[in-house]
C-alpha cells in the first residue's frame, strides 16, 4: 500500500522541528496546528525547500535519507505557496506552459486544468493583473499541471476574503474525486479541516503529537484546550429531509436527528457537523421547557480545566462510543452536577453548523 | 577685588609693550607670505633644496613648492592660479605665458639644462648605449612622450640620429613625463629607457650618458608670473636662481647650467 | 591640425570602443557567477568579497594602477609567471589593459547584478523549482528575465566607466598608439601639448556618446519597470 513516511528533524533559527509520521498517500492529510508550530517548515523540509536531517519516502521512493537528499526540482511534488507565487514574467498560460514543459508525466493536461478551475477568462493576464482568489486558483492549477505524485498546499486560503475562501474550498473538495492526487494540506482553521481533510496530524511546537480522523482528534480533550474558543467537534451526518414548512433540515447522525437551518443538499447527502465546545450545555435530566431543539443522551468520559473558572467535558455518543462532543462548562456547575466518569447526561446543543 | 586684577592686567600689558621691538627684517619677511614656485615634476626634488637655501638666506621668508606636468601648469596659470614663478621643462610655455600677458617677459631665465642618460636592465657595463640600441637585445624602449616632454623631444632627436627611429619607434613605451618613463624602466616593463640624469645621479647602474650634441639643449626658462610682481621677495628669487650657489646645487642635481 | 592627427584620434576612439567592449564581456563572465553568489549563496565569507569587490570603488585610480604596474610587470608575482610560461608582456599591451580595466570596473558590474538578482522574490525561485526547474534552467527562465534592470545596467556601467578610465592606463599603458593609447589618454595629451582645439573635439564627441548611450538606457529600463510583479 502507498504511504508517505516522515522522519525528519532540523533547526531554523531558534526553532527546532522533530517529525515523526505515517499517512497513507490517498485523499487529504491535514497539517494542523498554530501559527508558530512548525507546519509550513515541514511542508516546505517535504518538498526539499528547506534542508534537514532524517528520511522521507514518498509510494516506496527515497525522496530523501541518511545518504541521499533529493532537491525539490526531482522530487516529483507539486506546491502550492501561500501568495501564490506564480511567475510574474509570464501570463497565467505562461505559467501553465512552464509547469507542463517541465512536467515528467502528462497525466494532467492544462485544458483539464482551465476547465476545472474556470480559468479560461485569466489565461492571457498577467499575475498582478489577478485578485488574490484568481491567484491561488491559477498557482492550484499550475502545481496540478506538473502531474505531481503529492500535492502540498501551504495555507492557500490564508490571505483570501470570505468569498473567495469559499469557491476555492468548493474546488479543493472535489479534488480528489476530479484527479486522483493525494493531499497535503496545511491549516490553522477548523473549518477547512472540517470540510477536506480524510486525516488531520496534529502539529504542535515542532512535533507531530496525533494523526488521526478529525472527528476523533478534535474530540480529544487536549485538542480542545489547545483550540481554547475554537474547541469545536465534528459530527458526521446524512441529510434525512428537509422541513419547508419551518425552513429547517433534518440531519441523520449516531447521536439522533439533529435539526439544522435548511439547507440546500440534497436528501441522502452526506454532511460534517461542526458542534462547538461553548454551544454545548449539560442537562442531567431531559429538559422540555427549553427553546433548545437539539437535546441528546450522552455519557460523561473525561473532563479537564481550561481557565480558571471553567473546565471541559468530553460527551460519548451511548450508540457509538468512538464518537463524542465537547462541552465547555463552569466548574461550579460540573460540580453542582456531579459531572464525573460514566455519568449519564443530556447534551443541548445551541448552535450548530454544517458543511 | 575687581579693581586688583584690572591694574594687574595693566601692569602686564606695559610691560609687554615696552618688552616689544622694532620690525625686523626676518618679521617682514614673514609678513609677505610665501613665495609659491609652480614646478615641472623632473625638477620637483631640486627646487626644493633650493627653496630652503634661498629661506636660509633670507630669514622669515617661506617658500612653497608646487610639482606637475609643464602643461597642466601652464593651463592653471593661465586660467589665474596664485603661482609667483614658473620653472617650466621647456622654453615655449613660459615663452606662451609672457606672450599672453601671465608672465614678465623680460624676467625670462634659462635655469637649468636637462641632460639624457639611457639606463636600464638591458645595459652592461662598458658597453656604449648606441650599441645597445643597435643590437636591439630588448622588447620595450620607454621615453618620456614627445608630443609633452621636452625630454621626449630629445630623445626622438638622438634616435633619428642614431637612424635607429624608423626600426625602434614599434617598441616605444610613452610615459606622460620623464618621471613615468623612468618608472616604467624601474619597474621593468621596459628593459631600457632614456631617462633624465637627475633621476639616476645615485644609482650604481650602468649608463650611457647622452652626448648633448645629439640633441637640441633641453633648454628649462623659469618666468616671473603676474601675481609675483607684488610679492617683494619673488625677484630675490629668480635672482637667487641664478647665483653661483644655486647653479651649484642645480648642477650637483644632474642639470647642466650657462 | 593635420589628417595625421586625426587619424591618430580616430585610432584611439576605436581601440577605446573595443577595449570597453571586451572588458563588458569579460566582466559578464566573471561578474555574473559571483554576482549569484553573493545574491544566493549562504557562505559567510559573502561579506568579506564584498568588500574586496567594492574596493575599486574607493582606491584611487593611480593607486590601482601601480600596484597592477607591479604585479603585471615582468618582475611581478603574476606577470612574471605569465612570461615564464611563454606568455606576451602583459604590462604595456591591450591584455594587460584589459586586466586592468576588468579589476577597475567590477564592482561596477558586479554591484547592480547582485542587486537585480537580490530583488527577485525568492519563492518565485522556489516555485520554479518545485516545477521541475533545475538550477541552470531556474537562471535562464526566472533569474534573467526578472533582472533585465540590473543586467542592463551593469552593461552600461561597465562600458561607461571603461571609456572613462585614465589612471589605471596611464600606469599600465605605455602610450603605444593602436595598442594602449585611448582615448582619455590622447584628450590628456592634447591638453598637455596645449592642442585645446583637438581636446575640445574630443571630449565633447566623447561627452555626446555616453549621454546617449545612458539616455537610452534609462528610457529602456523605464518600459521595463511597468512590467513589475
Amino acid at each position: 500500500m502507498s504511504t508517505l513516511e516522515i522522519a525528519i528533524r532540523g533547526r531554523r533559527g531558534s526553532f527546532e522541528l522533530a517529525v515523526e509520521f505515517e499517512a497513507p498517500l490517498t485523499g487529504v492529510t491535514a497539517i494542523f496546528g498554530r501559527s508558530g508550530s512548525g507546519k509550513t517548515t515541514l511542508l516546505r523540509a517535504l518538498a526539499g525547500l528547506e534542508r534537514m536531517r532524517g528520511r522521507v519516502v514518498v509510494g516506496g521512493r527515497v525522496w530523501q535519507d541518511a545518504g541521499r537528499f533529493l532537491p525539490p526540482e526531482e522530487r516529483l511534488v507539486g506546491y502550492v505557496f501561500q501568495e501564490a507565487a506564480l511567475l510574474p514574467h509570464l501570463s497565467v498560460r505562461g505559467n501553465l506552459a512552464y509547469a507542463r514543459k517541465r512536467a515528467k508525466s502528462q497525466r494532467v493536461s492544462p485544458p483539464q486544468v482551465v476547465d476545472w478551475l474556470g480559468l479560461h477568462d485569466l489565461l492571457d493576464r498577467m499575475p498582478s493583473q489577478l485578485s488574490g482568489g484568481e491567484r491561488q486558483r491559477a498557482a492550484l492549477a499550475r502545481a496540478l499541471v506538473r502531474s505531481p505524485e503529492l500535492l502540498l498546499m501551504d495555507e492557500p486560503l490564508a490571505s483570501l476574503d470570505l468569498s473567495a475562501r469559499d469557491a476555492i474550498l468548493g474546488h479543493l473538495e472535489r479534488l480528489h474525486d476530479e484527479l486522483a492526487v493525494p493531499v497535503l494540506y496545511v491549516t490553522h482553521a477548523t473549518d477547512e479541516v472540517a470540510r477536506l481533510a480524510d486525516r488531520v496530524a496534529w502539529i504542535d511546537q515542532g512535533r507531530v503529537r496525533s494523526v488521526a480522523a478529525p472527528e476523533v482528534l478534535f474530540a480529544e480533550l487536549e485538542m480542545g484546550a489547545a483550540l481554547g474558543d475554537d474547541a469545536a467537534a465534528f459530527v458526521p451526518a446524512r441529510v434525512l429531509r428537509h422541513d419547508d414548512t419551518y425552513h429547517l433540515s433534518e440531519l441523520e447522525t449516531a447521536w439522533g436527528v439533529l435539526f439544522v437551518p435548511r439547507l440546500t443538499a440534497v436528501v441522502g447527502a452526506p454532511a460534517r457537523i461542526r458542534i462547538r465546545a461553548r454551544d454545548v450545555s449539560i442537562a442531567l435530566g431531559r429538559e422540555h421547557k427549553t427553546s433548545i431543539l437539539n437535546v441528546f443522551a450522552a455519557r460523561v468520559g473525561e473532563l479537564l480545566p481550561v481557565s480558571a473558572a471553567e473546565v471541559l467535558v468530553r460527551l460519548c455518543c451511548p450508540a457509538a462510543p468512538e464518537q463524542a462532543v465537547l462541552a465547555r462548562v463552569t466548574k461550579k456547575s460540573a460540580d453542582a452536577m456531579g459531572l464525573g466518569d460514566g455519568l449519564e447526561v443530556y447534551a443541548c446543543v445551541k448552535g450548530v453548523s454544517v458543511r | 577685588m575687581k579693581a586688583h586684577v584690572f591694574s594687574w592686567i595693566l601692569w602686564l600689558a606695559a610691560v609687554a609693550a615696552g618688552c616689544s621691538r622694532p620690525p625686523s627684517e626676518a618679521d617682514t619677511n614673514r609678513a609677505l607670505g610665501p613665495v609659491r614656485l609652480a614646478v615641472a615634476s623632473n625638477f620637483a626634488g631640486t627646487a626644493e633644496q633650493l627653496a630652503r637655501a634661498f629661506e636660509q638666506q633670507h630669514p622669515g621668508a617661506k617658500v612653497e613648492v608646487s610639482a606637475g606636468a609643464s602643461g597642466k601648469l601652464y593651463a592653471q596659470i593661465s586660467h589665474g592660479a596664485p603661482f609667483h614663478i614658473f620653472l617650466s621643462a621647456d622654453v615655449e610655455r613660459p615663452q606662451k605665458l609672457a606672450s599672453e600677458g601671465h608672465a614678465v617677459a623680460s624676467s625670462r631665465v634659462h635655469y637649468a639644462l636637462g641632460r639624457l642618460v639611457l639606463v636600464g636592465s638591458a645595459m652592461k657595463a662598458g658597453l656604449d648605449g648606441a650599441s645597445v640600441l643597435k643590437q636591439g637585445n630588448f622588447k620595450h624602449l620607454s621615453i618620456a612622450n614627445p608630443k609633452t616632454a621636452p625630454y621626449g623631444v630629445a630623445a626622438q632627436q638622438v634616435l633619428t640620429k642614431l637612424g635607429l627611429w624608423e626600426q625602434l619607434e614599434p617598441r616605444l613605451v610613452r610615459g606622460e613625463n620623464i618621471t613615468q618613463a623612468y618608472q616604467f624602466v624601474t619597474s621593468g616593463g621596459a628593459e631600457l629607457g632614456f631617462v633624465a640624469l637627475s633621476s639616476v645621479l645615485k644609482d650604481k647602474g650602468p649608463r650611457w650618458e647622452v652626448p648633448p650634441a645629439f640633441h637640441a639643449p633641453i633648454q628649462q626658462d623659469a618666468v616671473l608670473l603676474t601675481p609675483g610682481t607684488k610679492h617683494a621677495l619673488a625677484d630675490d628669487f629668480m635672482a637667487f636662481l641664478e647665483s653661483a650657489e644655486a647653479k651649484t646645487m642645480i648642477r650637483a642635481a644632474g642639470y647642466g647650467t650657462e | 591640425m593635420q589628417p595625421a592627427a586625426f587619424a591618430s584620434d580616430g585610432q584611439a576612439v576605436l581601440l577605446t570602443l573595443r577595449l570597453a567592449g571586451v572588458v563588458t564581456l569579460a566582466l559578464l563572465g566573471i561578474g555574473t557567477p559571483l554576482a549569484l553568489w553573493l545574491a544566493f549563496g549562504r557562505s559567510r565569507l559573502r561579506v568579506v568579497v564584498e568588500a574586496i569587490v567594492a574596493l575599486p570603488l574607493v582606491l584611487p585610480p593611480t593607486v590601482l594602477g601601480f600596484y597592477l604596474l607591479v604585479l603585471l610587470g615582468p618582475r611581478g608575482p603574476v606577470g612574471g609567471c605569465w612570461e615564464a610560461l611563454g606568455g606576451e608582456r602583459l604590462v604595456f599591451s591591450f591584455t594587460g589593459l584589459v586586466i586592468g580595466s576588468v579589476v577597475y570596473s567590477l564592482p561596477f558590474v558586479v554591484q547592480p547584478l547582485a542587486n537585480g538578482f537580490r530583488s527577485i522574490d525568492r519563492r518565485v525561485l522556489e516555485a520554479a523549482a518545485t516545477l521541475g526547474a533545475r538550477r541552470f534552467d531556474r537562471f535562464l527562465t526566472v533569474i534573467l528575465p526578472l533582472s533585465r534592470n540590473g543586467l542592463l545596467t551593469a552593461v552600461t556601467l561597465g562600458f561607461a566607466h571603461t571609456v572613462g578610465e585614465f589612471g589605471v592606463v596611464l600606469m599600465l599603458g605605455g602610450n603605444i598608439p593602436g595598442r594602449t593609447q585611448v582615448l582619455s589618454i590622447a584628450v590628456y595629451d592634447h591638453v598637455e601639448a596645449i592642442e585645446y582645439g583637438q581636446a575640445h573635439v574630443l571630449s565633447a564627441g566623447m561627452l555626446a556618446f555616453s549621454f546617449t548611450v545612458l539616455l537610452g538606457v534609462y528610457l529602456t529600463t523605464r518600459r521595463f519597470d511597468v512590467v513589475g510583479p
